[in-house]
């Protein structure tokens, strides 16, 4: 980006991106603390998660603070403009995808150790795409990738999609094994909590995008829509 | 930090950055690699977002500490930060994700592999079985049935033997970077010039060379996994379109489309599993091993691109990847 005349402007913006990585950070070991948890039924690991995400929220309300008073102070223009919008928007997505994963965390507790489930080996692999997408979106927003964000707005039709496998074999589960219904109802409650943090990372790509190009992620840039249209 | 004019950092093989004032003021070739060209001058959050690592790089005193999944997934790092000055920082990293991923992924394997492995086998001692009883084997009509099928089963468990091993030679390389210069246009002409007895193949390209950092005979068994898996899947004599785009953002990307049945959605999240099969019995049928779009996952992945498979029934099928084009 071209430098301000005014220093201090450039360190504001800085230490706006900044804010927002260190939030997505934060979002990231959410997940995947929160699905080991899950996976190895560890309590207390779940505690953790649910512990942490008041930092999430701290540093959104920071976040806020910082781009209204670049708003106030600066009147920011052009890409300047786009840059604090994107990340107001931004940084209230991200601490939405910390309260799913702190959502995940506390049904930790509730699934029964015991009770060896048949998707609950699929959901570590739903939750290593959902947090992939958080990683590679976040990597796009580090570098102003447009092309990873539209990588990652493609990606989440595969997260739908492992979704409804997820559903249908938990209900057959269900049918199967009346006795585990409460622990598989919790476990396809976290499967929806991934389908969102996908959706969401969806959403940040989306403004990653236009914080990068200037343009709206449009129906053009995404194929399988585009095929859709044309029918 | 310079020796004689030679900048000392620059040519160290592990990521070094200098941070001040929050700020990174350096990263050499190695950092980029691994974290991206643009962080130099970024807010060092940007850089490395984990909440472990800035913690300690934003310490008084400096310090270690592990970060999973630095950049790409599954991966483990250390991270040691020296205070070097009044707000000046120098922060190395060390990839300990070789000692860490072999023991996990070894356990996985073994067990897949050998129940795959033992299902020609127990085919293949059936009908030997079978034709060693003078009563059952005397006929020749069905001598000659049995030994094409043994056969087929043997040929099998062959190619399955091989893309084992394929596998876990990549497997063994996955976390060290290929630094080879492999112009992809040409190495995928070369690929399809292999195949091209009768199969409808074309290639287009923005760029008349696109050179990636790379392991040349890794990249030509991708190409050459995902033209196997469009002849055998895709409409007969039907077409297959290769696409290479070269973007100015640095990435190749590269399209490999068919038009055969297509793929039903479900499957898709899980095409790169190990052994999984959209379709068990046609996929055996036509000599798959189950192994083909992993190893493609696995290449990929070690080069640090993306790879990715959309499909719509009716249409035909598009394995996509990006990888990142070496920097001139």
């Amino acid at each position: 980006m071209v430098e301000h005349t005014v220093k201090s402007f450039d360190n504001d913006i800085s230490q706006l991106r900044g804010l927002i990585a260190e939030m997505g950070g934060l979002a990231e070991v959410a997940i995947r603390d929160a699905v080991d948890a899950l996976s190895s039924y560890d309590e207390e690991k779940a505690r953790q998660v649910v512990a942490n995400d008041p930092q999430i929220d701290a540093l959104e309300a920071e976040v806020d603070r910082l781009a209204v008073r670049i708003i106030a102070l600066r009147a920011p223009m052009a890409d300047d403009l786009r840059e604090v919008v994107a990340a107001l928007k931004i940084s209230g997505v991200i601490e939405r995808i910390g309260d799913y994963a702190k959502n995940i965390a506390k049904r930790v507790g509730r699934v029964e150790g015991r009770v060896k489930i048949e998707p609950l080996t699929l959901i570590p692999a739903m939750a290593d795409l959902a947090e992939g997408m958080v990683r590679d979106v976040l990597n796009a927003y580090g570098a102003r990738d447009a092309l990873l964000a539209v990588e990652v707005i493609r990606r989440d039709e595969k997260v739908d999609n492992f979704y409804n496998s997820i559903f249908r074999n938990l209900v057959a589960h269900m049918m199967e094994n009346p006795a585990t219904i409460s622990s598989a109802a919790q476990l396809l409650f976290v499967a929806r909590n991934l389908e969102r943090i996908g959706d969401h990372a969806t959403n940040v790509a989306e403004m990653v995008y236009f914080a990068a190009t200037g343009e709206y992620c449009t129906e053009r840039d995404r194929p399988e829509l585009d095929e859709e249209m044309k029918e | 930090m310079s020796v004689s004019g030679v900048n000392l950092l620059e040519h160290l093989q592990t990521p070094a950055l200098i941070v001040t004032d929050g700020q990174v003021s350096f990263a050499n070739n190695a950092a980029k690699t691994l974290l991206g060209g643009h962080i130099v001058g970024q807010d060092v959050r940007i850089a490395l977002r984990n909440p472990d690592a800035i913690s300690v790089i934003l310490d008084e005193s400096g310090g270690t500490t592990k970060i999973d999944g630095l950049s790409v997934g599954g991966s483990v790092w250390e991270l040691d930060c020296h205070v070097i000055g009044p707000g000046e920082r120098l922060v190395s990293l060390y990839d300990l994700s070789v000692q860490v991923s072999v023991a996990r992924s070894h356990a996985d394997f073994v067990a897949n592999a050998s129940h795959e492995l033992r299902t020609p086998l127990a085919t293949i001692l059936g009908y030997v079985e079978t034709l060693l009883n003078p009563k059952a084997g005397g006929d020749q009509e069905t001598r000659e049935k049995f030994l094409k099928t043994i056969r087929h089963e043997a040929l099998r468990m062959k190619s399955l033997v091989g893309d084992l091993m394929s596998l876990s030679r990549i497997e063994a390389t996955k976390h060290q970077v290929p630094t080879d210069s492999v112009d992809v246009v040409a190495l995928v002409n070369e690929t399809v010039g292999e195949f091209r007895d009768g199969a409808n193949i074309t290639v287009t390209s923005n760029r008349e060379s696109a050179i990636v950092s790379g392991d040349r005979a890794q990249i030509g068994q991708v190409f050459r996994n995902l033209i196997d898996n469009a002849l055998k899947y895709g409409k007969p004599d039907g077409e297959i379109a290769i696409t290479l785009e070269a973007t100015d953002t640095g990435w190749l990307l590269i399209a490999v489309r068919d038009e055969g049945e297509g793929i039903a959605p479900e499957h898709l999240p899980r095409l790169t599993e190990r052994f999984y099969r959209a379709d068990t019995s046609r996929s055996r049928a036509a000599g798959g091993t189950g192994l083909g779009l992993s190893i493609v996952k696995h290449i990929v992945e070690r080069h640090r691109g993306r790879f990715d498979i959309t499909s719509r029934q009716g249409v035909g099928t598009t394995a996509s990847m990006m990888l990142p084009i070496a920097r001139s």
